[in-house]
């Protein structure tokens, strides 16, 4: 307890709290649409891209990666999702190569061009997320915040038609609705939700934040509304708990995150069994 | 008056022509099922007509003020449908998505519609439950509902029956038929010949031969007669269900082919 007294008495603890409950928030909320329209493996190839971006990133020396990475990021989740139907390549195969290749070039990059000293440290935390949060820039903090304050904007205002687009894509296309441009807000979204979780738990284990709510959730609620809640609320009470936890016992914070995820999975495995 | 009219049509994928010379008027209140073999073309047609595809030539006009997005569509349930977290009420009030425009959210006469069409249905005590949890005639009803929220005038069907136990299955027809006598022009894709020369008003057959006209016509034509002679049989081929988990499992695109691939077959 003194110690959790000591770390929250900077205020810098506390700002970096806040940035972790609202990523986990922002990363749940599309984590159901992800899962139901089989685009999980999308998150997953995006955050390989997102650390080669890194990389890319720091090699050029670009203070602030966020900048480099968020634009990359969003733009290979355009070129994946509109390759995904027509291409000569098939979908999964085009994400297969892409999230391989940055995640080589990437380490390659590193390697070569290291400025660091402790490169292998360096890689590490890119991958496994920072071990404590207080590596975080300020200008992280600030561009998270406002990036997840947009993230649930969208989402509240284009609820409705989220809902429409995963439930049933041809009804929504012959209602008049562009489904089109919904799968792209929706693929953009899911490119800045990564980039965002990244900080937090690292690019390996980001599509965990992202999946492992809304499948607990589903496993216990009904309705498309009620898993939605139950997984924001479930993500945001893992990524605590995990916090908590990793300032305790010095654990890395992405994974103990990643760990409190994966018991809750398995506690609403059972409660959804027992209910049947 | 006309509400679709279709003018020399030619449907089809890039390498494969469908159909041709397609030419038929539906008019406000006409019970029209659209019959043939697989891959004659008729989910094409379907498609064509809600403008989500485009025809190769020819030209789809709508009558009397009939607008793309109020027809009530009822696509064939797809493979994500079955695993889906949705109650009923989410599903039905999301027909009146073509309504939202630039809101947000439902409105209150959303809404209001919505509850009449449940109501209507008979589906009302369904209202919270889980859409994967209902039985498959069930769901269609629910289907139907949301396609009904989305248009007072037109509802198109895509297989409405399929997969449906006897008795579901004549329900359905029954409710289909009584929206019809309530002045909604129907246009049903189906498999099951007896049961469309049965209730429809006009049929139009697709494929190597094309036939569009009223059921009596129909049953006099000679083409209406080899159909129906062996329409027992080409039913059963037609109701793999394998088949159909195909279809709905792929996209857009494999559909193209899959259809293709039965088309050359």
């Amino acid at each position: 307890m003194e110690k959790l007294e000591l770390y929250f008495s900077y205020p810098f603890v506390r700002y970096a709290f806040i940035v972790g409950v609202l990523i986990a928030l922002c990363s749940s909320l599309l984590g159901v649409t992800l899962v139901l329209k089989r685009f999980s493996y999308i998150g997953d190839g995006l955050s390989h891209v997102a650390f080669g971006a890194i990389a890319i990133a720091s090699v050029l020396g670009v203070t602030d990666n966020m900048l480099l990475v968020l634009p990359a990021t969003v733009v290979c989740a355009v070129l994946l999702l509109n390759t995904g139907g027509q291409a000569k390549i098939k979908g999964d195969a085009t994400i297969a190569m892409i999230s391989v290749g940055s995640l080589a070039i990437g380490y390659l990059l590193m390697n070569v061009f290291s400025t660091s000293s402790n490169l292998s440290g360096d890689v590490c935390s890119t991958l496994f997320g920072s071990t404590s949060l207080l590596t975080l820039t300020l200008t992280d903090v600030v561009l998270s915040i406002v990036l997840s304050v947009a993230v649930v904007t969208l989402f509240i205002l284009f609820y409705n038609r989220i809902f429409a687009v995963t439930f049933d894509e041809s009804f929504a296309r012959a209602s008049g609705t562009a489904v089109n441009a919904y799968n792209l807000l929706i693929a953009v979204i899911i490119a800045v939700v990564i980039v965002l979780g990244m900080n937090l738990v690292g690019s390996l284990l980001v599509s965990a934040l992202i999946i492992f709510p809304a499948l607990s959730a589903m496993r216990m609620f009904k309705s498309f509304l009620s898993v939605t809640v139950c997984s924001a609320v479930l993500s945001v009470v893992c990524a605590t708990v995990g916090m908590l936890t990793s300032i305790i016992w010095g654990t890395p914070v992405g994974s103990t995150i990643v760990a409190v995820d994966i018991m809750a999975f398995l506690l609403f495995l059972a409660a959804g069994k027992m209910r049947r | 008056m006309s509400e679709i009219i279709c003018r020399d049509l030619t449907l089809g994928y890039e390498n494969s022509i469908l159909v041709q010379g397609l030419s038929f008027d539906i008019h406000s209140g006409d019970y029209l099922c659209i019959v043939g073999e697989n891959g004659a073309g008729k989910s094409t047609l379907m498609k064509t007509i809600l403008h989500l595809q485009k025809p190769i030539s020819g030209d789809i006009t709508y009558g009397d003020g009939l607008v793309p997005s109020e027809i009530g569509y009822l696509p064939q349930q797809t493979v994500v449908q079955k695993d889906f977290p949705a109650s009923v009420w989410e599903v039905i009030l999301s027909g009146r998505q073509s309504r939202l425009g630039k809101r947000p959210f439902y409105s209150h006469a959303d809404k209001k519609e919505a509850m009449s069409n449940m109501e209507r249905l008979g589906i009302a005590d369904l209202k919270g439950r889980c859409y994967r949890e209902l039985s498959g005639g069930q769901q269609q009803r629910v289907l139907l509902a949301r396609a009904l929220s989305a248009t007072s005038r037109m509802i198109l069907l895509d297989e409405p029956v399929s997969g449906l136990d006897p008795m579901a299955t004549l329900e359905m027809y029954q409710i289909i038929q009584k929206l019809n006598k309530e002045g909604i022009t129907v246009v049903m894709i189906s498999h099951d010949i007896f049961s469309s020369v049965r209730y429809a008003s006009h049929i139009l057959h697709i494929g190597e031969e094309v036939f569009y006209g009223t059921v009596e016509e129909y049953a006099d034509s000679s083409i209406g007669k080899r159909y129906l002679e062996s329409g027992g049989m080409s039913e059963k081929c037609d109701h793999e269900d394998g088949d159909r988990g195909i279809e709905h499992s792929s996209e857009r695109s494999l559909q193209g082919n899959a259809e293709d691939e039965n088309g050359k077959a």
